[in-house]
């Protein structure tokens, strides 16, 4: 429930855009259902009848959706501000290249601290800090004591097996 | 053996310090995420269910529960204080109760609330001890097509019958529908849509779509937000209610709580059906009508009363059908799988100690939460003050706590940032987010029982409407789909609209 749609009417590039979005869905489900073998015994109804039913239902929907946009029935999102959607992104990014190289406290001090800055806390190496202190608690009670089985890397080796 | 005698061996079970414990984890981390912006009991239970894994069965499904109720009552602090409501459930509680706060009674706003709760929480508790043997019987009964039928209903409802369009909520259901097929077919053993990758042949996890859609799709949103969001009012005052409040409030209190319990009970719709439904009847029976939009306490204490009793009721169908109608029972359903327990009727035959000490646990949780947010409510006001950055920050090394939990592998991680990125399109064009978890846990459950019912019938697909109550489901599903349409295209759909069935 977002406020700040206004209800314009006129055609709407991003209704195309999901519609894409659905049909290209639908379709990687219609090839796959369609490499199934279709054992369906005596229902009749096999593994790949059920994801081609979802996949016809998609289809209807994109369509809806085209005709939505070309009649302007979509609601208008306010504008965005990208920067702190590209921090947070690249946290995540890093996260996951760097987790079983670096562990999870360093890197979940990295995906905190760059939260943080898309929020407008600065400077970024005051936020890792925290996010530091932070994710050092959470790997000690969770993986310690919880038996979470979470990566470590060379920081955790050397605080907690050291 | 009947309904009381069973609720007093429960309270026995629900009395011993460990799960005194749990529920009080419960109910605690409930008010809180309640109280917090950005994340609602959905998200906190999705967040812990890797975490319970190796946990007691009994103490953590009450501890969920606890937070689901929890939550409803946390959810009003900010909905009066802030004008944000926390959860969704409580919106309508905004209406009223933040004008009450910028006239400085937001004290008496808040203990009608809690008080509203805690009297709706009691008697729905209670309701839910009684009514779920009776449907129990009654689920006995059922076949596949009749499950199949209330499946239907329950996507329907879901997705298309609230909110402002019933084909932005079917678009999503069948994402989570097509989500859904991800995997090894349960009946056949066939690999569906896993190309080759290792991790997908046991399906989507729910924790993983839920953290996505919930945490990081909305930490996205409100990232990108260009406006600053509002102040804070102070309590001013007492917290104690006056003699006219207190005659003002009981009725709306009981009002609230038997408007909320049966749609909480029916698969139509959550909390925030009920909340809204409540804040209508109210304003149409009030002796105050003047008073309504400048800060009216029944506007407060009805739909206060209405959503706790609600959530309450969505316990019903979750227990005796295995059938969840919200976000946050798609997810305790998945909480029950984890530890090999399938809700429906023969949980209360094959373990009736944990149902009862369940439902009994919720009668005390019920105390506990009205301890702690009226003697304790500002500490839960101190919680506020906690910085954004902080906070998002800290949401979101939670939300892949849980994932690498689950999972520590690249793949999982590219999924949540996939559905992450997904949960934030979602927001940005007024799709819902709830149908496509509650698509994600029941698709798979819809096609067995599908698949079962022709395989009796042979393959007929008559059979699916061959019974009167299978048909009698399917016909009020198909109601529920075309007239809300209908009545949004005759230019009456805001009403639907504002009751639209948000996150939690």
């Amino acid at each position: 429930m977002r406020q700040g749609s206004s209800p314009e009417r006129r055609p709407r590039g991003a209704a195309f855009v999901i519609a894409a979005g659905l049909a290209g869905l639908a379709v990687m489900l219609l090839v796959d259902a369609a490499g199934l073998r279709q054992d369906g015994g005596y229902a009749g109804v096999g593994p790949a009848d059920v994801p081609r039913i979802v996949a016809y239902g998609l289809l209807v929907l994109a369509g809806l959706t085209v005709l939505a946009g070309v009649r302007g029935d979509l609601p208008r999102p306010p504008r965005q501000a990208p920067a702190p959607v590209l921090w947070i992104l690249g946290g995540l990014g890093l996260q996951l290249v760097l987790l079983h190289v670096v562990g999870f406290v360093l890197s979940g001090a990295l995906l905190f601290g760059m939260t943080a800055r898309a929020f407008g806390q600065r400077p970024l190496w005051k936020n890792v800090a925290v996010g530091l202190v932070l994710a050092l608690v959470i790997y000690g009670i969770f993986d310690r004591l919880l038996r979470l089985n979470l990566p470590g890397g060379p920081l955790e080796m050397l605080i907690f097996r050291g | 053996m009947d309904s009381f005698s069973l609720l007093m061996q429960g309270l026995v079970t629900a009395m011993q310090p460990m799960i005194l414990l749990y529920a009080l984890i419960g109910v605690t981390l409930g008010t809180a995420v309640g109280v917090l912006p950005g994340i609602g009991p959905a998200l906190t239970v999705a967040l812990l269910l890797p975490v319970t894994y190796g946990l007691d069965p009994a103490g953590s499904l009450i501890m969920f529960a606890g937070i689901y109720y929890g939550g409803m009552y946390g959810g009003s602090t900010t909905s009066i204080l802030l004008n944000t409501p926390g959860e969704s459930a409580s919106i309508v509680t905004a209406i009223e109760g933040n004008r009450m706060a910028k006239a400085g009674r937001g004290g008496p706003a808040l203990a009608t609330a809690a008080i509203g709760s805690f009297v709706a929480g009691l008697i729905a508790t209670l309701l839910l001890a009684f009514l779920a043997p009776q449907v129990v019987k009654l689920a006995l009964t059922l076949g596949p097509r009749e499950y199949f039928a209330l499946m239907v209903l329950a996507f329907v409802t879901v997705s298309a019958t609230f909110g402002d369009s019933a084909l932005r909520g079917l678009t999503s259901l069948f994402i989570g529908l097509a989500l859904a097929c991800v995997g090894i077919d349960g009946l056949t053993g066939a690999a569906r849509l896993t190309y080759g990758v290792p991790q997908l042949m046991d399906g989507i996890e729910t924790t993983t779509l839920a953290v996505a859609l919930f945490a990081i799709g909305e930490a996205l949103a409100v990232a990108a937000m260009l406006q600053p969001p509002d102040g804070m009012h102070k309590i001013k005052g007492s917290v104690r209610m006056t003699a006219t409040d207190w005659s003002r409030s009981w009725k709306a209190w009981l009002r609230g709580t038997f408007i909320g319990f049966p749609i909480g009970s029916m698969p139509a719709g959550g909390a925030d059906v009920a909340s809204f439904l409540s804040y209508a009847a109210e304003r149409k029976l009030t002796k105050h009508p003047e008073e309504f939009g400048t800060g009216a306490i029944e506007g407060v204490a009805g739909p206060e009363a209405a959503n706790n009793a609600a959530a309450a009721g969505t316990l019903v169908p979750l227990l005796t059908l295995g059938l969840p109608t919200t976000a946050t029972a798609a997810i305790m359903l998945a909480g029950f799988q984890q530890f090999g327990l399938q809700p429906g009727p023969l949980l209360f035959v094959m373990n009736a100690e944990l149902v009862w000490g369940l439902i009994a646990a919720l009668l005390i949780a019920n105390v506990m939460l009205v301890i702690l947010n009226l003697p304790l409510i500002g500490l839960w006001i101190k919680l506020l003050s906690i910085p954004r950055p902080w906070l998002y920050g800290g949401i979101l090394l939670f939300a892949t706590l849980g994932t690498i939990g689950v999972n520590p592998s690249p793949v999982e991680l590219g999924m949540l940032i996939l559905f992450g990125v997904m949960g934030y399109g979602m927001r940005l064009y007024g799709y819902p987010v709830a149908p496509v978890v509650v698509g994600l846990i029941l698709g798979p459950m819809a096609e067995q029982q599908l698949r079962r019912a022709l395989a009796i019938a042979q393959g007929d697909w008559t059979t699916l409407v061959a019974t009167p109550v299978s048909a009698t489901l399917l016909g009020i599903s198909a109601v529920f789909l075309v007239v809300p349409m209908l009545m949004r295209l005759r230019g009456r759909g805001q009403v639907l609209s504002q009751v639209a069935g948000d996150p939690d």
